[in-house]
């Protein structure tokens, strides 16, 4: 053990010999737990996704129930016409290599052989997600199901397809598939994204697109 | 009278006397408070998720040994490597060694105020590393030369024209009004710097003890890039960021956004295991973790203010804090600004030097409100006055309170002391006075009444 | 009751009218008047200033003061916020505590003591002006004290209520601070009380006098017309022209 961590470990126990009262609460309980505080989710599915798609529009991400696959690679074509998407960088799923593949344009896998410099020149970047929260509308992806670090966030538009199934109601629920899922083993990344990237940095007005995607779209296959 | 006070009472002179900018200052918050309040009115109960993100970080605080061993041994279970830094100048020396010994041309940073606090950038370029900062808001700071305003809004004391200039002058870009083209300038500038940088700093914004992982918060996906694209990646961290469990999250993620920031959760919300694992396709092939002590353990010892180590920097007290918003954020001459950094910049750098700061407040409260954690902020800045009156004795603070309390223990004699005041007021106004002095100078007080409420009393005995 | 006054120093001496006002009140209200002539000041500017050994001396002077109380009333939310809410914490630990809790427990602001005591919220008044309400940060987050002066307003027939959003924001004052760091303090005062002054309201009432010497200071030395007044008075002043 290095002489800095005995140290430090040192001066926490000592300075913890003296205890500190509990912080002053509102509520009685001792034990609170955060979920049945967090904002209402609606207590019916239908109500669940009335949420996800208003949290989303205020989010100013796109969102696309569609019925199937083909709707989906309809969907997703058409929008890259009108996009002018020439390079698809995608990370391979059921969901996801159909509509890459379907687009008009240079589609590549990451998974394959993959490069920085490939990835910062891509159009738009396809991947799958682990979960979507409802009662925020944030995407959870990881290194796993979106196909590393980078594909979410370097190219300038990011498509989430996903299945409808994956939508849960709440951040706390969200948590418990993880631990569920994951256990003792966490892909190196999980990131909750809550929209397209952001920034108020210049006089707080709100400006799209400051270092990760400009536009996200959502594409919920039923 | 200290340099960090005298300086600190020449710049909120100046600072206070600029009305045009401190208008553009509330007229900036406005949209926080608007949103704020919105989101805020979402929660079930605010006020018990409060208390529920409160107890998460006092369970963690209080037993922070067990809970720092744990994190760390999840920590480097999962790959990755701890460092530990007393003190400023060792967390400098562990990062500059780690860089050394990456070959590092190019050093890419997402905002992390910890790297603030031991001024980590000036080291990294003594020492030859160029180090660029990839938030737009300390990106502009960067390139001024200038310490953040504000520790989550950097550079909301700029106007749309000032940065454009900056631009100009520095990246050569033609001169512009829009925000978004401003943004746009920086994020094509920044975005080969996250391809080509071999090292990548970050801070962590919660330490997970259960999972190991660390938790970075931010809307911008600049530390999401800083720490995918370059081969190591370095975290500074205090010690007081560990939780106990990654449910703790659940309540905490989405407070930081709303008291911090007025949003429901902020853009990305990442949560790192390890460096790049087997089979994963990017990612860096190292990752480090630097935890910090630097006087928290001072902050520790103390029980009456250890609640201000349960601070997820959200900035939530900044921006409600009329001195803040008065004064602005570098008067303070801190890392840390506003009622946080008046109640911990004492601890840190030492109360005879900066206890000043506990006294440039109306103890009005605003902060404690705020604040998503619970820390009994104004209150703190109360015990740090008394703390300073024994640790710094002020030998005019004794005599003037010791001598009015000589008074208010003798009725007669405050009566006839208020009495004398009353009618000798006409000249005591133009008497250069300690106190009614300064008063008058930009206030007037009531027409100064015959009797004082007792002597009408008396003489009434009724009304 | 017998309502024991709490005059808080500054009052006596410099706006003896608030003090006269809160007992017409309560006199009003049938309450049993009595005004102890041996209190002096509640210690609170030392008590801010960081001097708790002095702070205290003044402190346990009070508990004496206001032993035989039934209940004591005081018209600021700042010196009452020192008796009820910081004696007991200022005492804790020594032999005085247990009499500051007692104290503490009989103590309350104008305001609160009508509404949450008496449980009255109209004392019979009428006023026809309108008025913007100031709440002071005591009264409003050391007593959370919000609604309790805004029933008595609303009840006042006559009386227009405007709000400002300016309403929760520190005047500035802060005791010493408002000279020791006057650059700031009067930045503050200029913020709120502009906003005050901009409601239009004929005045700006609060159950703080401390704040209302500072904001009516500034405003009078900038020449405007709104008029700080203590709710006591504003109360009192409607009770004389039924």
């Amino acid at each position: 053990m290095s002489e800095a961590r005995k140290e430090i470990m040192g001066r926490i126990r000592e300075a913890l010999k003296t205890p500190s009262p509990k912080p002053h609460l509102k509520g009685q309980s001792s034990k609170v737990t955060g979920k049945a505080w967090l904002p209402e989710v609606g207590d019916t599915h239908a109500e669940t996704m009335g949420l996800l798609s208003d949290n989303l529009a205020k989010l100013k991400a796109s969102f696309h129930p569609v019925e199937n696959l083909d709707q989906a690679i309809a969907l997703v074509k058409d929008l890259a016409q009108k996009k002018n998407w020439k390079n698809i960088a995608y990370h391979k799923n059921d969901l996801v290599t159909p509509v890459a593949l379907a687009i008009d344009g240079n589609a590549w896998a990451v998974d394959d052989s993959f490069s920085k410099d490939k990835l910062e020149a891509a159009d738009v970047g396809l991947t799958s997600c682990v979960s979507i929260v409802a009662q925020f509308g944030a995407i959870l992806v990881s290194s796993e199901t979106s196909g590393g670090r980078g594909l979410s966030i370097l190219p300038p538009v990011h498509v989430v397809i996903a299945k409808a199934d994956q939508v849960v109601p709440d951040l706390a629920a969200c948590f418990e598939q993880i631990n569920l899922q994951f256990g003792g083993k966490m892909p190196s990344m999980l990131s909750f994204i809550t929209g397209p990237s952001r920034t108020g940095d210049i006089e707080r007005i709100l400006v799209l697109g400051a270092h990760g995607p400009k536009e996200l779209y959502l594409i919920l296959v039923r | 009278m200290s340099d960090s006070k005298s300086i600190f009472i020449k710049e909120a002179t100046l600072t206070s006397a600029d009305g045009e900018q401190r208008q553009f200052i509330r007229t900036a918050l406005g949209g926080y408070y608007k949103n704020r309040d919105i989101y805020q009115a979402r929660y079930r109960d605010w006020e018990l998720a409060r208390d529920a993100a409160s107890l998460a970080k006092w369970s963690a605080v209080n037993n922070l040994a067990e809970v720092l061993e744990k994190f760390v041994a999840k920590f480097e279970a999962n790959g990755g490597k701890v460092h530990w830094a007393r003190d400023a100048a060792e967390a400098r020396k562990i990062i500059l060694d780690l860089v050394a010994k990456a070959n590092a041309t190019a050093v890419i940073k997402s905002k992390c105020m910890t790297t603030e606090e031991i001024h980590l950038n000036d080291a990294l370029e003594k020492a030859g590393f160029g180090v660029v900062e990839s938030d737009l808001g300390e990106f502009i700071q960067q390139l001024r030369g200038e310490a953040p305003y504000h520790f989550v809004f950097p550079c909301m004391h700029l106007k749309r024209e000032a940065i454009s200039e900056l631009f100009t002058k520095h990246l050569g870009t033609a001169p512009t009004d829009s925000p978004e083209e401003l943004t746009m300038i920086a994020r094509r500038h920044l975005r080969k710097l996250y391809i080509t940088a071999d090292v990548g700093i970050t801070g962590a914004n919660f330490l997970v003890a259960d999972t190991g992982q660390i938790s970075i918060t931010e809307n911008e996906g600049n530390a999401r890039l800083t720490a995918a694209m370059p081969r190591v990646h370095i975290a500074l961290s205090g010690i007081e960021k560990v939780i106990n469990t990654i449910d703790d999250l659940t309540v905490l993620l989405p407070m930081l956004a709303t008291a911090g920031a007025g949003q429901p959760m902020t853009c990305y919300n990442t949560l790192y295991a390890g460096p790049k694992k087997p089979g994963e396709l990017d990612g860096p092939e190292e990752f480090h973790l630097v935890l910090l002590d630097n006087a928290r353990t001072q902050i520790l010892a103390d029980p009456e203010q250890r609640d201000s180590l349960h601070c997820i920097r959200c900035g939530a007290c900044l921006n409600v804090c009329p001195i803040f918003k008065n004064i602005g954020g570098h008067a303070y001459g801190t890392t840390y600004q506003g009622p946080i950094g008046s109640v911990i910049t004492p601890h840190l750098r030492g109360l005879k030097d900066w206890n000043h700061l506990s006294g440039a407040s109306s103890l009005c409260g605003a902060c404690t409100d705020a604040c998503p954690v619970r820390i009994d902020l104004h209150h703190h800045l109360l015990q740090n006055r008394r703390n300073a009156a024994k640790v710094v004795p002020n030998l005019f603070d004794r005599v003037f309170h010791g001598s009015f309390n000589f008074v208010i223990q003798r009725p007669a004699l405050f009566s006839l002391g208020g009495k004398v005041f009353r009618k000798t007021f006409g000249l005591l106004k133009h008497l250069p006075l300690p106190y009614l002095g300064t008063w008058l100078k930009s206030r007037d007080l009531p027409a100064i009444p015959q009797k004082s409420f007792r002597e009408v009393w008396k003489d009434s005995k009724n009304v | 009751m017998r309502v024991s006054l709490f005059i808080p120093c500054f009052i006596d001496q410099l706006t003896p009218q608030v003090g006269l006002a809160t007992a017409k009140v309560l006199k009003k209200l049938g309450q049993e008047i009595e005004f102890n002539s041996s209190q002096t000041c509640c210690g609170q500017p030392s008590y801010n200033s960081g001097q708790w050994e002095i702070a205290k001396e003044g402190a346990i002077r009070s508990l004496e003061v206001f032993k035989d109380a039934e209940v004591v009333v005081g018209p600021s939310g700042s010196c009452v916020a020192m008796m009820k809410k910081f004696y007991p914490e200022l005492l804790h630990g020594t032999k005085y505590e247990a009499e500051a809790k007692r104290l503490s427990q009989r103590t309350f602001e104008f305001s609160d003591f009508i509404v949450s005591q008496l449980k009255i919220t109209d004392v019979g008044a009428t006023l026809n002006k309108k008025v913007t309400y100031h709440d002071g940060c005591h009264a409003l987050r050391e007593l959370r004290l919000k609604e309790e002066p805004r029933k008595l307003l609303r009840a006042v027939k006559g009386l227009e209520l405007i709000e400002t959003e300016e309403a929760e924001s520190c005047c500035g004052f802060g005791g010493l601070f408002a000279v020791k760091f006057p650059m700031i303090s009067t930045a503050m005062v200029q913020v709120k009380a502009g906003a005050l002054a901009r409601t239009g309201a004929d005045y700006i009432v609060s159950s703080d006098p401390s704040c209302l010497l500072q904001i009516g200071g500034w405003l009078s030395r900038e020449g405007k017309v709104i008029r700080p007044l203590h709710i006591a008075e504003l109360l009192a002043m409607g009770i004389d022209d039924v």
